[in-house]
């Protein structure tokens, strides 16, 4: 601003988990940021979130002044998030000016007047409590007692510019009629228009999806579009950073065994201790035996795991578990193993995503597997499932532990579902379990299709499970177009085609 | 019968100093019951305002008798002061078609 160019203003960081990813550092410092958005959409938690988390992360005290609802209800509404406003109130982290109608109290007005009557009290509250942050929550509120909604317009633009002068960072929260109509109520946004972030909250086929935006920061860089997040009860809103994760793992060259001795051959000596695994295939291939062998290794090698499970409740897992002889329950005991079993339906995936994050800081396991990925497409929008597992994968990633996913496809044979489609690219390694129907009889096969970083063995396997798991035999040979689901043979000469027949089920028993 | 008021301004601004000299006149033309006031400069005295939820300045505040009444502006329209202290009765405002509604819903 100081004549220099490609100067950023300064910002402050919010400490709202994922906005200060998404707005590059946070809110540009002493400025009025407005907060719009329809009835419902967060505002009023993202505002009061702001002040807490200034009071808590950042040791910055704040001053909240409430339009809309009286101090008291507005403290009980956020309770439930843990944020205790009476408390910061008592310590002098936390004042709050009320600026809201008196019930059945009428303004009558006999003549002109300005709103430095609340300029003096905010300013009064901001010196009391040595305030870096400012709360408005929500102007709209303030016009409907006024006669002339040019005087209140033109009073809060006289107020922001004085909060300016006074050092102080201010969200300014104001109603949105509907999500696609005019920004704010009021013309609000004409005297505040420096910054602006938009909250939506959109029914999208039958799911409620929460975006935010940041639609301008002027003089500031900031991410574009819209990002999802979540209203939680733990920590309020939780921001999922899409784009912003940076790409930048930490690779290393330590492998960990897949629990299947063949598989690990196959790949060069097991998967890269932080590549992510997706295990594709269909009902009753043994994708779910397949995570177990991955789990059993960890477990063995004492070291943690975590599953989620989206399909099968914990008592079938660790009944199907014992009947490969893997003890899940001790497991469990010896605090290497932590199963969470939710269906997909029971929340958002923006839930999910922010319950599964948090098992894994909490557990902070060294490999973690999902069963299935492909559930979760249930819970939402493709493009919110899509979004649910740019950020999962990002997020192990970042911790840099081992993430293995299943995917069920919808055919029997062969096939492509959305889950292959969305994580193929982000995904280190593909496994795929097919059928084979070879000459009337059901068999199994598994491929590598790709695998970064090294060598692997391009050939189809067959694999058998027994009682001991899962087993890897010999390669398909003279046949092919089984990942299309349509195989056709190749018979050099008809003995091979008895030898394979019947040689080699045999030898397989 | 006492009148109890209270008029919040903020120093020395053309608004406040209307608002001290209208309400002078109207007491000395209008009024001729006791009468308490006090003034109050928000800006020596916030948390007064704060207190009594003042937002806009001037404000003049009726105390007592109850129920406590606000008039906000430089109390330039006496009429509306009057109506505001409860010395006017309604009913002679009627030619003022305007307010009429307005006051009407306030009985």
């Amino acid at each position: 601003m100081s004549g220099t160019r490609a100067v950023e203003l300064e910002k402050l960081r919010t400490g709202i988990a994922g906005f200060d990813q998404i707005s590059n550092g946070g809110l540009p410092l002493n400025r009025s940021t407005l907060v719009a958005g329809t009835a419902g959409s967060g505002k009023t938690v993202l505002a009061l979130q702001f002040l807490v988390m200034g009071v808590r992360a950042c040791g910055e005290h704040g001053v909240c002044v409430t339009f809309e609802e009286a101090p008291a209800d507005l403290m009980r509404n956020v309770a439930s998030f843990g944020w205790d406003f009476e408390e910061m109130n008592r310590n002098g982290q936390i004042a709050i000016v009320d600026a809201t109608p008196e019930q059945g109290e009428e303004l009558l007005e006999a003549g002109n007047y300005d709103l430095s009557a609340l300029m003096a009290r905010i300013e009064n509250a901001i010196r009391k409590v040595n305030a870096k942050r400012v709360v408005f929550d929500s102007v709209g509120a303030l016009f409907p007692q006024f006669s002339d909604a040019n005087v209140v317009r033109r009073e809060l633009h006289r107020i922001a510019s004085g909060l300016r002068l006074l050092g102080v960072t201010t969200i300014i929260t104001m109603e949105r009629l509907d999500e696609d109509g005019g920004l704010a109520r009021f013309g609000v946004e004409e005297f505040v228009a420096d910054n602006v972030l938009v909250l939506r909250n959109r029914l999208e086929q039958e799911k409620r999806r929460r975006t935010i935006e940041i639609l301008k920061f002027r003089g500031a860089t900031h991410q574009k579009g819209e990002y999802p997040f979540t209203v939680d009860h733990a920590e309020g809103v939780a921001i999922i950073p899409l784009s912003s994760i940076e790409l930048k793992q930490r690779s290393t060259d330590m492998r960990v065994s897949s629990g299947v001795p063949e598989l690990d051959q196959m790949c060069g000596g097991g998967f890269y201790r932080d590549s992510i695994i997706l295990v594709s295939g269909a009902t009753g291939t043994g994708k779910t035996l397949m995570v177990t062998h991955y789990l059993k290794a960890a477990i063995e090698r004492g070291e943690r795991a975590l599953l989620i499970a989206a399909e099968e409740s914990r008592e079938q897992l660790t009944r199907n578990a014992s009947n490969w002889n893997v003890d899940f329950d001790s497991a469990e005991k010896d605090g290497l193993l932590r199963i969470i079993a939710r269906y997909p339906e029971t929340m958002g995936l923006e839930d999910h995503q922010l319950y599964i994050q948090r098992e894994i800081n909490q557990f902070q396991p060294s490999r973690l597997a999902v069963d299935s990925l492909s559930a979760f497409e249930r819970a939402g929008s493709p493009k919110s499932y899509r979004e649910f597992v740019i950020a999962l994968t990002s997020h192990i990633k970042k911790v840099g532990i081992t993430g293995l996913f299943t995917n069920t496809t919808s055919m029997l044979m062969g096939g492509e579902s959305i889950t292959e489609t969305h994580i193929s690219t982000i995904t280190d390694m593909i496994v795929l379990l097919r059928y084979v129907e070879l000459y009337g009889m059901m068999r199994r096969g598994l491929a590598i299709l790709k695998m970064r970083g090294t060598q692997h063995d391009k050939d189809i396997r067959e694999y058998v499970i027994d009682g001991h798991g899962m087993h890897l035999v010999a390669t398909f040979r003279d046949v092919h177009g089984i990942l299309t689901g349509a195989p056709t043979y190749m018979f050099a000469r008809e003995r091979d085609h008895l030898a394979e027949m019947f040689a080699r089920p045999q030898s397989e028993l | 019968m006492t009148l109890q008021l209270g008029l919040f301004i903020t120093g020395q601004t053309s608004n406040s100093l209307r608002a001290m000299e209208n309400l002078r006149r109207i007491f000395q033309q209008e009024l001729n019951i006791p009468c308490e006031i006090d003034i109050i400069d928000v800006l020596e005295h916030p948390e007064i305002a704060e207190e009594e939820k003042i937002v806009a300045t001037p404000t003049l505040v009726k105390r007592h008798p109850g129920p406590v009444r606000k008039i906000i502006g430089d109390l330039s329209d006496t009429r509306k002061v009057l109506l505001g202290l409860g010395i006017l009765q309604n009913s002679s405002a009627v030619q003022f078609g305007k307010e009429e509604g307005a006051e009407n819903e306030r009985d």
